[in-house]
């Protein structure tokens, strides 16, 4: 009972304190070590500086910080030390540093900078890196112990091996021995090398490079070694890399292709044009963004099915418009659609502009998932990657599971018997035409977060698409995504020894060898059906 | 040049319709002769375990429900696809599974599509003058000039074909008889020893269909002809040797009474409540 | 021997080839005429700037022709043409670029500018010969017909047919696009082969030169025409359209279809590599944006607009776009495109057989008239 009668008194007291902060104008111990530094002469500011340290202030890093970074200051007037939130201009914006409160504009003849010397400055990061190190957030104390490899210096040791004692986190620790081993290397130590030689941090080899270069036989040789287990580490971590780039990359070509897949194994036309269609999604992308400036990430989201519908509704005026008129003239088709895409490309040209615009990336979708220190993924990619999929399923399922599915594949594998069957085919390919055409959308609206959006973005993509459904074979959906994913790795898998245009014209000599001894593709459609 | 000139001009030594000089050896039986032939489409035997036999001469009909084979066995002696398994010669000496289409035709075998197939942008006289038999590799063609001996001889199959007034019209305007009656025409211009006919009286009139039986069964005996036609009438109209296919081989084979009259052969055809 | 160059003199008693190359005598006659002997101020006077476009017209018209030789004739649709063109145009450049000689900006005498420029000590193998005009010549031929040949015997020999031949075409010369911007190839990159001295002894600058090379290509479009119009008016031309319209039916009347493709294409190729030959001396460069897809199929439109299988309908065509593509650049640069685009979708629409459809129309509309009746009667 006493127990819970006590903490509810000091719950009261506490509750009264904050409703009565002004009232009562209880100081503040924080507001007595500000002026402590900011009136320290220089032979003490490092006291000062520790007796913030030592008081376990939370703000603590916070005023460092600004310390710093100069931009700690004292109103002349009244003797408050302020925080300047920007000093650009003649009025500067000033806040408290206790509160946190804004307290507006104020001339900067009125204020006086709070001095610091670079010796303070130089003692100041390592301080600062400590604080963090002591922070109650994992996180922050393991950016702060990867902030420290490669900086310690003799008087650091100490702090850390008393941290280290303290310390519960299993990465962190990892993060503080490593820092100290390559201290330690530094130093001579060959026991130390051990410790490193799992690392992949950039710094911890920069150490052991060092340490195989110096004079002493036996470290050098324990670096060596060391370094040739880091180095078959990295080989693993840049292969990984290069298959999420590849990946990545075949993921977009499966965008991009899966469209002209439908359209090309429904209704046998080359829809030239389906490289603008994308360009029109990633405009969409852009276009949507004008309109709600500020949100990127909700006008991202609308762009999903703006870039759809746009990209659809452009389809079925083409397909009314031109392709209905050539029926059973593939090759006119493929002239016809050329000259629209070289009119939507122009129409870009003239009614937004030939140059190039940017789409912002919302901030979710910036950044990148750090996996190790060589291996980062980057999200924006990964995102896409899981659109592409996420649009592959969907089309799988309408494919599979619905009515213009099935209609769509009896009139792929035979068209007039599928009409006697009372399929209406114009019905079926303006919805199809539709369909592939929306979904270039949906690549446009994907490109636009990865590339440069502007007239020619569709250009870049209509031989790379064309040839990956040639490649997968015609009128099959799970063709596309093998022939675009291989296609895109081997592209990637080719590069860091050829080249980015070399290895594009490989890939490309590749599918033309591949057709002449697979002409169908990899999954062709076999028997009578295909034979028309 | 004059070897060249005598590879082209060798044909018109011999009359129309005369035997041809040919390669194929049938002095030790049958012309064509196909054994446990198999070919499967993603798992479905379109062709499965056929063995067929034509004699020199014969004039033999194939009958059989769609989807029996008939058009895959035609694919399959003339080149255009390969069996999975079992062996096809011609004669005694022309393994057929290691020739392509051009060297198959060459050698003497002619084929009249299901449907009508000719060359709709070309006149009915340039249809037959490709479809003549002559050296085909490339710069013999494009020497080629048209000899009057040639002339003749286009205009002696005009004439049998009922084509002559339309001689210079694109074959494109044809009726779809006139059609049929051309590709016909154009595989006696091939003078070929084995013709294989399919359907070749579909959309013919009772008239055109008579001519047709007249014609397929004058040409037996010089050539072998090989028929397969849906049109029970006009089969029994021509028919000597029957054989019926069914599911990829074959169910029974004889004239068209024992064949007519076979219980296999009738239940395939009424059903199996029959 | 008679009977095996009659294929090619027959066009020649033909009315049609002689109304063509009537005209084109006439024409590159009048031309000469004008430059030559009206003064520089007369209003007829042709000027050497407007020879050189000339000239031009009728490199592309010869191309178009090879394109016409193999679409129209054959229905392969190329949308590589441009490939060969360009590699004929690059042999010569590559002639050219040896006829420069210590006159270049570094003074080498035997390395291009752009090979010095990269501190390239010794010629490529490739680029040996190449001062000898007999055998940049004779490659202008053997290199477009060879890659022809090559590419040619895959894909038929495979039977790739149809909207697939066009895509690998496109891809082919695309590839060949990214691989010429390639400084390491050896062909200049970027900027291709320029500033060109002279060719076979004559200044290029000069305007008599610039005449020359505007009646050659005038020779070459009749000669280009003539061989084309002997293989279609031929049996071949016969068995090509027969390829063109059915292809199996063709193969089981005993022809090797996919001969007479690589045959054919060969011999297109080839054209369009002299075509590019003689573009190149007379524009003055030669770069990898010839190989560009958008130039190839803007090729094709040429032919559609003037009409398929006609082979003078090509010729038409690629005047008439090529003039139309001047007037528009230098009046409203931004409209052609819309321009060029409009033409790709109402030729195919709404002209399938070109302007030479349209000629044909009228001449036998007057004919059918009279003809009637004698069909009633026969």
């Amino acid at each position: 009972m006493s127990i819970i009668r006590r903490s509810l008194t000091s719950l009261l007291i506490a509750l009264a304190c904050l409703v009565s902060v002004p009232a009562m104008a209880q100081e503040d111990p924080g507001k007595a070590l500000l002026v402590n530094l900011a009136e320290a002469p220089s032979s003490r500011v490092e006291e000062a500086i520790n007796a913030i340290v030592d008081s376990g202030d939370e703000r603590a890093r916070g005023w460092l910080e600004a310390y710093g970074n100069n931009r700690l200051s004292r109103i002349k007037d009244t003797g408050q030390v302020v925080l300047v939130l920007n000093n650009r201009g003649r009025d500067w914006e000033i806040a408290d540093p206790l509160t946190g409160e804004n307290l507006g504009e104020m001339s900067r003849r009125k204020l006086d900078r709070v001095a610091i010397n670079n010796a303070i400055r130089g003692k100041l990061e390592g301080i600062m890196a400590m604080l963090d190190l002591n922070a109650a957030d994992p996180d922050v104390r393991e950016a702060s112990a990867r902030d420290m490899m490669g900086k310690v210096d003799a008087a650091l040791v100490a702090p850390l091996e008393a941290r280290l004692e303290k310390e519960e986190s299993a990465a962190v620790r990892d993060r503080i021995e490593a820092a100290l081993a390559i201290y330690r290397v530094e130093q001579g130590d060959i026991e130390a090398v051990e410790v490193l030689a799992g690392s992949l941090h950039s710094r911890a080899r920069a150490a052991l490079n060092n340490a195989a270069a110096s004079d002493n036989s036996q470290l050098a040789e324990a670096a060596n070694k060391a370094l040739a287990s880091i180095e078959q580490k990295l080989k693993l971590n840049k292969a990984a890399e290069t298959l999420y780039f590849g990946l990545s990359m075949g993921s977009v070509l499966v965008l991009a292709a899966i469209g002209l897949a439908i359209t090309f194994g429904v209704m046998g036309v080359i829809n030239m044009a389906h490289g603008e269609l994308i360009m029109l999604g990633a405009y969409t992308t852009w276009g949507v963004q004008q309109l709600l400036p500020g949100q990127p990430g909700l006008a991202l989201l609308l762009s999903i099915p703006a870039g759809f519908l746009v990209a659809a509704i452009a389809g079925i005026i083409i397909e009314r418009s031109v392709i209905q008129h050539l029926k059973g003239r593939p090759l006119e088709t493929l002239l016809a659609t050329f000259g629209i895409s070289l009119i939507l490309q122009q129409l870009v040209r003239t009614v937004i502009s030939p140059q190039n615009r940017t789409v912002v990336t919302p901030e979710w979708m910036s950044g990148s998932l750090v996996i190790n220190d060589a291996l980062s993924l980057t999200l924006n990619r990964l995102y896409v990657m899981a659109f592409a999929l996420i649009v592959f399923a969907a089309l799988m399922m309408i494919m599979r599971r619905t009515r213009l599915g099935l209609d769509v594949r009896a009139v792929t594998q035979n068209r007039a018997m599928a009409r006697s069957m009372g399929i209406k085919a114009t019905k079926v390919d303006i919805l199809t035409f539709a369909l592939g055409s929306g979904v270039a959308g949906l690549a446009g609206v994907a490109l636009s977060q990865l590339t440069n959006v502007g007239p020619n973005l569709g250009q870049n993509y209509i031989i790379d698409s064309f040839m990956v459904v040639v490649f997968g074979g015609v009128g099959n959906l799970w063709g596309t995504l093998i022939a675009g994913l291989s296609l895109g790795t081997i592209n990637q898998l080719l590069e860091p020894w050829a080249g980015a245009v070399l290895a594009k014209i490989i890939v490309l000599v590749f599918i033309i060898l591949f057709i002449q001894k697979r002409p169908k593709g990899l999954f062709p459609q076999k028997g009578r059906a295909a034979e028309n | 040049m004059s070897m060249l000139e005598q590879l082209t001009n060798r044909d018109q030594v011999f009359d129309f319709l005369a035997p041809v000089a040919s390669p194929v050896d049938v002095r030790h039986g049958p012309i064509l002769y196909m054994e446990d032939v198999n070919v499967s489409f993603d798992g479905f035997k379109a062709i499965n375990n056929l063995n067929l036999t034509i004699d020199d001469g014969e004039l033999r009909c194939i009958i059989g429900p769609n989807g029996a084979g008939k058009t895959t066995m035609m694919d399959i002696i003339t080149g255009k696809t390969r069996p999975d398994t079992g062996s096809v010669w011609f004669g005694s000496r022309h393994n057929l599974l290691t020739m392509n289409e051009p060297d198959i035709a060459t050698l003497g075998i002619g084929r009249k599509f299901q449907k009508p197939t000719v060359f709709e942008a070309l006149t009915v006289f340039e249809n037959l003058e490709l479809a003549m038999a002559a050296d085909k590799r490339i710069l013999p063609t494009l020497t080629a000039i048209m000899k009057p001996e040639n002339r003749e001889q286009i205009d002696e199959v005009l004439e049998m074909i009922g084509l002559t007034a339309l001689r210079d019209k694109p074959a494109g305007i044809l009726s779809h008889g006139q059609k049929q009656w051309l590709e016909i025409g154009m595989l006696l211009m091939q003078k070929p020893r084995l013709l294989l006919v399919d359907e070749p009286v579909a959309g013919m009139t009772e008239q055109e269909m008579e001519r047709t039986a007249e014609l397929l069964t004058s040409l037996a005996g010089k050539q072998s002809v090989v028929v397969v036609e849906h049109d029970m009438g006009f089969v029994r109209s021509i028919a000597r040797q029957v054989t019926v296919l069914h599911q990829g081989s074959v169910l029974a084979e004889g004239t068209m009474d024992q064949v007519s009259n076979d219980p296999e052969v009738i239940k395939v055809y009424l059903g199996e409540e029959a | 021997m008679a009977t095996s160059t009659t294929w090619l003199l027959r066009p020649l008693q033909e009315r049609s080839t002689q109304l063509f190359l009537g005209i084109l005598t006439a024409a590159l006659a009048v031309v000469t005429i004008l430059h030559l002997a009206m003064p520089e101020d007369s209003a007829l006077h042709v000027s050497a700037y407007t020879v050189t476009l000339l000239g031009k017209y009728l490199c592309y018209a010869l191309l178009a022709v090879a394109v016409d030789l193999v679409w129209g004739y054959l229905g392969i649709l190329s949308l590589g043409h441009g490939a060969f063109f360009a590699l004929g145009g690059y042999a010569m450049g590559m002639y050219l670029m040896r006829q420069i000689g210590d006159r270049g900006t570094y003074g080498d005498p035997v390395l291009p500018d752009f090979m010095v420029f990269l501190n390239w000590d010794s010629l490529p193998w490739y680029w040996h010969g190449f001062d000898m005009a007999w055998f940049a010549f004779a490659m202008v031929l053997l290199v477009p017909g060879a890659l022809a040949f090559v590419f040619g015997y895959l894909a038929f020999r495979s039977r790739v047919t149809g909207v697939y031949l066009s895509i690998i075409t496109q891809a082919l010369t695309f590839a060949l696009m990214l691989a010429f911007f390639r400084n390491e190839m050896g062909f200049g990159g970027n900027n291709g082969l320029t500033d060109f001295r002279d060719i076979l002894g004559f200044n290029l600058r000069t305007d008599a030169t610039r005449l020359g090379l505007f009646i050659a290509t005038g020779i070459a479009l009749a000669i280009g025409y003539v061989i084309c119009r002997g293989i279609v008016t031929s049996k071949l031309g016969r068995v090509s359209i027969a390829c063109r319209d059915a292809e199996a039916r063709t193969r089981f009347l005993g022809y090797r279809v996919e001969r007479v493709q690589l045959f054919v294409f060969v011999v297109s190729a080839m054209l369009a590599g002299v075509a590019g030959a003689l573009y190149v001396p007379q524009v003055g460069i030669i770069n990898p944006s010839e190989f560009s897809p958008l130039f190839s199929i803007e090729v094709v439109v040429w032919v559609a607009l003037g009409g398929r299988a006609t082979l003078y309908g090509a010729v038409i065509g690629a005047l008439l776009v090529n003039y139309a593509k001047t007037v528009f650049t230098g009046v409203m640069p931004d409209a052609w495109l819309f321009a060029l685009g409009g033409l790709f979708v109402l030729v195919t629409v709404f002209l399938p057989k070109g302007i030479a459809g349209l000629l044909q129309k009228r001449r036998k509309a007057p004919e059918k008239d009279r003809s009637n009746p004698q069909e009633a009667t026969a």
